[in-house]
């Protein structure tokens, strides 16, 4: 299909033409670039939401019951699901799309044309993410899907990218992955806008719920309360209590029963809520402009870098430096310098 | 970079038997390809829609009901009903299939079809050398 043809196609509704442009974007063929060119300008509508988690915590199953939650109060959903490629093949075994199930048989989410399905490998990629998602997102805003849901890899505990993509990352959890010290140490667990314990009928879940509002809670101001309390008082901090009087944004803590369809209209109405907030309080465009930044900066640097293979004799400063007769530092001033002098000339 | 080949591994119908569809798919995955799998209990509907938005080079469908001769070619004509070209894909069917029955299937647009006891290197060989003749040809 020719650029016209897909971007035409894609803007009027064209699954095809929207799953051969995500191909196209994913494989960084020479005509992305150009689709993302004419389609950027209608995209920033939707509400993309991230979701992470440990591998077997139910992410798969609360993206397929959230998609039948959002389809029964009229928004569409595009869904990303991102598995891991494997780094000595290449290969990958994506499957979360076969979770795709809703609770009604009657309505099956495969074929409801309001819902659109897509499943990527990381290739390999750490961090949670493909590559080239945030691109494949917004190849779904611009087709028009109201809700965008981004499932990331099982995730560890460092693997943050989602944060990057996402308007509202949601946190999923599960009993008995272990003690208190888990819940408050630093990456996945401190990215979340809203956290789930998923599988909440199996025991220990009150426990989880416990850990994570006591962690949610802890800022300056109840630190300092806790240090003068009781233990009476410090079941109060545990509870939530203090941590509801909280300014700005409090992530809610939902248990869910995601095969069994618990909790979900709450999930869903926590992420409608979030984004709501973010609308209010200016959040949104905040994190927009942080996203578009860092997106930009990348771009230019990859453009810088091309300019420095290009315009200079960078070949010559790197045998320099393996011998080591210059320092890295001085080798990136002299190359620096002669960029921005032959750059100029052409 | 080389395009990844992508492979839709499909179970279709009332048929509960998927060991080997998962033995494929994670044979496939171990030879480079990336694979998705449907799960059990697909319609041909399903399928198709699947086939068509995860924009896959294969689809491979394993069926040990004996309805092949029906549900198959329902798979292939809702592909193209949703937009999608099966020309430019490859067909594949897995299962017990009669012989009589592969001769049919042929006809109507299935490439290959593999009955129990094929090795899977031979799978992997097929796609990979078919996939882009069959390609070629359809752009000519």
């Amino acid at each position: 299909m020719k650029v016209e043809e897909l971007v035409e196609g894609l803007l009027s509704g064209n699954r095809r033409a929207l799953a051969r442009a995500i191909t196209y974007v994913e494989n960084e063929y020479p005509e992305s670039k150009e689709i993302m060119k004419r389609i950027f300008t209608n995209t920033g509508k939707a509400h993309i939401v991230g979701l992470t988690g440990f591998p077997g915590v139910g992410k798969s199953t609360l993206v397929s019951k959230l998609t039948e939650e959002f389809r029964k109060r009229g928004k569409k959903v595009g869904i990303i699901a991102i598995d891991p490629g494997s780094p000595f093949t290449g290969g990958a075994l994506l499957g979360d799309r076969l979770r795709l199930d809703g609770m009604d048989s009657r309505k099956p989410l495969w074929t409801d044309p309001g819902v659109f399905f897509r499943s990527m490998s990381s290739r390999g990629r750490a961090g949670g993410l493909a590559a080239k998602t945030g691109d494949v997102v917004r190849l779904l805003d611009a087709f028009g899907f109201d809700i965008i849901l981004v499932e990331t890899v099982g995730a560890g505990q460092s693997e943050v990218d989602i944060i990057e993509v996402a308007d509202t990352s949601v946190v999923v959890m599960m009993p008995e992955t272990g003690d208190e010290i888990q819940v408050n140490k630093a990456g996945i667990l401190e990215i979340g806008d809203i956290y789930v314990v998923n599988k909440a009928d199996l025991g220990g879940a009150e426990k989880v719920e416990r850990w994570l509002r006591y962690m949610l809670s802890l800022d300056e101001e109840s630190v300092q309360m806790l240090s003068q309390m009781t233990h009476a008082d410090e079941a109060r901090v545990a509870s939530g209590e203090f941590f509801e009087r909280r300014k700005g944004w409090c992530p809610p803590v939902i248990k869910t029963v995601a095969d069994k369809g618990e909790g979900i209209a709450e999930l869903a109405d926590a992420i409608e809520r979030h984004f709501k907030y973010m609308e209010e309080t200016g959040l949104i465009e905040k994190r927009r402009k942080e996203r578009v930044k860092r997106e930009l900066f990348e771009i230019v640097m990859n453009d810088v870098i091309k300019l420095v293979k290009e315009k200079t004799n960078y070949r010559d400063v790197i045998a320099k430096l393996a011998r080591n007769e210059i320092d890295p530092y001085t080798a990136a001033d002299m190359i620096v310098e002669e960029v921005l002098k032959n750059a100029k000339e052409r | 970079m080389e395009k990844k080949i992508r492979v839709l591994v499909a179970k279709v119908g009332l048929d509960g038997h998927d060991r080997g569809a998962k033995v494929l798919a994670r044979f496939l995955r171990d030879s480079g390809f990336e694979v998705i799998y449907t799960g059990l209990h697909r319609t041909p509907q399903e399928v198709a829609m699947a086939a068509v938005d995860e924009d896959v080079d294969v689809v491979g469908i394993s069926l040990h009901s004996g309805a092949h001769l029906a549900l198959v070619p329902k798979v292939i004509n809702y592909i193209r009903e949703y937009g999608g070209n099966p020309d430019e894909m490859l067909i594949l069917v897995g299962g017990v299939i009669p012989t009589d029955d592969i001769v049919e299937l042929k006809k109507m647009g299935v490439d290959e079809v593999f009955i129990p006891g094929t090795p899977i290197s031979e799978i992997v060989e097929f796609i990979k050398t078919k996939l882009p003749e069959k390609r070629k040809k359809n752009e000519s």
